[in-house]
């Protein structure tokens, strides 16, 4: 019997061919993780392709996941441990590994032929090339397909059992509970028991070899982290986002009408809400984005939510209608999940590229609410957020989030959604009694009233021509655009006015350096920062949920310290706007290499920053 | 030619009877003096109140182009749009409100070019919508372009030599994209006009009418050779009757031996070889075969009326049939458990 060592954190990467079903394997470990009430964060990679030639590094899929028995921020850096099936998946990973790392190798794939298809002329497992790591190389696929002979499958379902054989040795390893996959594998293989009954031996097979091998000398566990008390369950950023779409909707009564076409990383989104019929939402896989974002737009202007989700290109496609949005003053939600770009770019990667397209990427004078998620989880509050400033101010609103929020995961606290203060889309129902029906008459927020179609006696007319202020009808005064320009531009200013005061991160409260952030961000600069501060270094960080407009202390914030450094993953978008609007040098840190900035890297130069004698 | 659910089906009735002024707006209306939209327009407003729905539950939506400009002038719900999205905004518009006649006013430009995707795809989903598409053979409101109706050889602003841009014959588009409503009618006659208008809004799903729209000021007298009930190049197409036409019926559409539709002298063929409209027919062969009798140059000769017409489920109406809305209490319950999922755990307090 192998001795039990508790450890704080690890990190796991499982990396594999697409087809070897690396992303459920990692899923189901995070998923027996949650259940144990360790904290963790995922980083799903895939590729783009869906079967990318198999066994070449272009093809290599991997799930990482990073669980600890404290409150973590990111999915790690660098693997603890990198589970790989084939030689390409060490290739593409181990880089990334520090010394001393285990590895766990399917030896089976490492044939002469694969092994040259990556480039190796040698078997590293063999030729010391890992002498600096801990190695386990093992016949899983062999040990698997035994463990699963008596079902009588063929050769090929039998060898693909393998990921659960490694998910059952992980699962001994790190001393996670076995019943969470087990009735998964019942749950998803059902109609097929064969393949449901070898994949439950092959898990437990796994499982067994761990327990009665002398293999690893030790296995693991990690005890809970300490949460807030709540129920919790695990959540992707995309789950969130259409959740947190569903309660908006709900909180305010009205229908949620999803238009969408189909786009990495955005689609689950319209795979979420298409399965949410029976809670009255309507979808509609639209013939390209235009009409997505038009018939979310005729939805809204109907009386329901409307919705549009996307990515960069599509957002590109979409921004005339938004325009028309602006001009029209609709409530409408615009979900951008970024990715890399521009053009196609790198699809399944993630970018923080698309913020100043969001604020700045239409024609003519026309602002609109942005704001961003900072987690998985937070994306459904920020979706909550953006459909109460649509429906109160009657705008559209772009919500920021990304591809690293979209498919990562983590803990979340499920909300009561009896906390969650009512919407009030306020339409106007009844006639007005002193005058006319003004549909471009302003209220204290300077939004507009709302008669949805089908009122009697509020018949009016909308459109892209400029507006006269009150009536709403046509109008090419001079005057009357300057006025409504302006007002338009007021409308979302004012917003700000209704902001929470912004919460800067300064424990000691005696920091010189800030560090500011939006988005996804969120997890590698609070990280980095908590590893500054344990060097004895003071730091403060501040992150932005609202880019469009900026709260109003954020100003005096900026000028109150040093040195301001704004880590973003793109080329210094958000730290352009910040220099241009507040005169403060504000520093960019940028990183654009399709994934989340390393938080180690991160803490390393924040910690030169400080120690530098430069106070610029 | 009768669908078993109207177009209208859902749509509220009006209360007490309405009349033409109560779809006439307070705007000016601004197409050019001699322009054929006013008589569309005029024909509309006569219309609504037959139909006997309530008025506010009338919604237009529009793109862009002289034409566009129409929601402007009727009292009723209207939306003026952005170059060729009109169809995809009604489609949210139909989905999101079953008790609303959607009506789609639009152009050759804003329809066939910017917007011609849209247009497809609504025809092909069949959305309760009834689309008006104002030809005129040209860009009015950009001044004189060639428009992707416009003859080969149209001499225009950003033609000087001549086009050498094939045209779209609008009705063979709708049936190529599987419409189950088609129909053409003409600016210069009112009758006709109502009666296509009135059959396309009574039937349930997209409806396509092309309007034959003269514009004196860019492309005046396009359709010239069509006007009058005498003219004798107007095919007109009755459902169930043999397709002749001319002064006294001179002319008769046969079909060739190989399927082909021909014109000939009437006097010429044996009554038995004319070819009978069938509007209903399932098979859409027969109505784009009378498509393909349309000049594609100078208009000369055309067939007008409904094309086809045939019942197929509507898109807003399936969509509606798959989604069921909870009562407020009972969709937070829902919500609640959704939210919490299949896997949770609690962490003690």
């Amino acid at each position: 019997m192998s001795e039990v060592r508790s450890v704080d954190r690890v990190v796991i990467r499982f990396a594999g061919d697409s087809g070897d079903g690396m992303q459920l394997t990692g899923d189901r470990f995070t998923s027996d993780t949650a259940q144990l009430g360790n904290d963790f964060s995922t980083l799903p990679n895939f590729p783009a392709e869906i079967r990318a030639p198999a066994g070449t590094v272009a093809g290599v899929s991997s799930f990482q996941v990073h669980f600890a028995d404290f409150d973590i921020r990111t999915p790690g850096d660098r693997p603890d441990v990198l589970v790989v099936m084939n030689p390409a998946a060490l290739k593409a990973n181990l880089a990334d590994l520090p010394r001393g790392a285990v590895i766990l190798a399917d030896t089976a794939d490492f044939s002469t032929r694969n092994l040259a298809k990556v480039g190796y002329t040698s078997n590293p497992l063999e030729d010391g090339t890992l002498d600096g790591y801990e190695l386990h190389a093992l016949d899983l696929t062999g040990l698997a397909v035994a463990a699963v002979a008596p079902f009588g499958l063929g050769r090929k379902d039998s060898a693909r059992t393998k990921n659960m054989y490694a998910l059952g040795l992980l699962t001994w390893l790190y001393s996670r509970g076995e019943q969470g996959t087990l009735d998964f594998l019942a749950r998803k293989f059902a109609a097929k028991p064969e393949i449901r009954d070898a994949n439950i031996a092959a898990f437990k097979a796994g499982h067994a070899f761990g327990e009665t091998t002398e293999v690893f000398t030790a296995r693991y566990q990690i005890a809970p982290a300490p949460m807030p008390a709540g129920t919790y369950r695990q959540i992707t950023g995309n789950t969130a986002l259409a959740y947190g779409l569903m309660a908006g909707a709900a909180k305010a009564g009205l229908q949620l009408f999803l238009g969408a076409y189909p786009i990495t990383p955005a689609s689950d989104v319209l795979h979420i809400l298409s399965r949410t019929k029976d809670h009255g939402v309507v979808t509609f896989q639209a013939e390209d984005e235009i009409a997505a974002v038009g018939a979310a737009l005729g939805a809204s202007y109907a009386g329901a939510l409307g919705v549009t989700s996307t990515s960069g290109p599509g957002m590109a496609l979409k921004m005339e209608t938004i325009s028309l949005a602006v001009m029209l003053e609709l409530p409408l939600v615009i979900c951008d999940v970024q990715r890399a770009g521009p053009a196609t770019g790198m699809p399944t990667k993630t970018e923080q590229a698309d913020l100043h397209q969001a604020i700045f990427g239409r024609h003519g004078e026309a602002p609109l609410p942005v704001i961003a998620p900072q987690s998985p989880g937070d994306c459904f509050d920020a979706a909550v957020e953006a459909t109460r400033i649509a429906l109160t101010y009657r705008t559209p609103v772009i919500l920021l989030s990304d591809g690293y929020l979209a498919n990562g995961a983590e803990p979340w606290a499920v909300p009561d959604l009896a906390d969650l203060p009512d919407i009030d889309p306020g339409y106007i129902t009844e006639p007005p009694t002193d005058g006319p029906f003004l549909p471009y008459s302003r209220d204290e927020k300077l939004a507009r009233p709302l008669a949805v179609p089908g009122t009697p006696g509020l018949e009016h007319r909308i459109g892209g021509i400029e507006k006269a202020a009150g009536t709403g009808n046509v109008s090419y005064d001079p005057d009357n655009h300057e006025h409504m320009v302006r007002l338009r531009q007021a409308k979302v200013d004012g917003i700000a006015a209704e902001l929470a005061p912004l919460r800067v991160d300064d424990p000691g409260g005696r920091a010189r350096v800030l560090v500011v952030g939006w988005g996804s961000t969120y997890g590698p600069i609070s990280a980095a920062a908590r590893r500054v501060r344990l060097s004895g270094r003071p730091v403060a960080t501040l992150h932005l949920r609202h880019l469009n407009p900026l709260p109003s202390d954020l100003g005096g914030i900026l000028h109150s310290y040093d040195r301001v450094i704004v880590p973003e993953m793109n080329l210094g978008q958000l730290a352009m706007i910040l220099r241009a609007r507040y005169l403060v040098d504000c520093e960019s840190y940028s990183r654009v290499r399709g994934l989340p900035i390393s938080l180690s890297e991160l803490a390393e130069d924040l910690i030169s920053i400080i120690d530098s004698k430069d106070k610029r | 030619m009768t669908t078993t659910v109207s177009g209208l089906a859902g749509v509220p009735l009006a209360l007490t009877p309405l009349n033409r002024k109560d779809f006439t707006s307070d705007q000016e209306v601004r197409w050019c003096p001699g322009c054929g939209d006013y008589a569309v327009l005029a024909a509309f407003q006569a219309l609504m109140p037959q139909l006997g729905i309530r008025r506010e539950n009338t919604v237009i939506i529009s793109g862009i182009g002289c034409a566009s400009r129409f929601p402007y002038y009727v009292d009723s719900y209207g939306l003026h749009s952005i170059h060729g999205r009109a169809p995809a905004i009604a489609t949210g518009v139909a989905v999101a409100r079953p008790d609303l006649a959607v009506w789609v006013v639009t152009g050759d430009g804003d329809a066939l070019s910017i917007g011609g995707n849209h247009l497809i795809h609504a025809l092909r989903r069949n959305v309760n919508i009834t689309i008006l598409l104002f030809n005129n053979r040209i860009y009015g409101l950009t001044k004189g372009q060639y428009s992707p109706t416009s003859e080969l050889g149209k001499v225009t602003k950003s033609t000087p030599s001549g086009s050498v841009d094939y045209p779209f014959n609008p009705i063979s588009l709708a049936l190529g994209a599987e419409a189950s409503f088609v129909g053409r009618t003409i600016d210069s006659d009112r009758g006709h006009l109502t009666e296509v208008l009135t059959a396309a809004i009574g039937h349930r799903g997209a409806a396509l009418v092309e309007i034959y729209q003269n514009c004196p000021i860019f492309n005046d007298d396009a359709f010239a050779g069509l006007k009058g009930p005498t003219a004798p190049g107007v095919i007109r197409l009755v459902h169930g009757q043999p397709v002749t036409f001319g002064p006294d019926g001179a002319k008769s559409v046969i079909r060739r031996p190989d399927g082909s539709l021909a014109v000939a002298e009437s006097v010429d063929v044996d009554p038995a070889q004319v070819v009978v409209h069938d509007a209903d027919a399932d098979d859409p062969t027969l109505a784009f075969a009378l498509s393909r009798l349309t000049d594609t140059g100078v208009l000369q000769q055309s067939p007008v009326g409904i094309f086809r017409q045939v019942e197929r489920p509507s898109f807003d109406d399936g969509v509606r049939e798959q989604v069921v809305m909870p009562a407020p209490a009972e969709r937070m319950t829902a919500l609640r458990g959704l939210l919490h999922g299949s896997d949770t755990w609690t962490v003690g307090g």
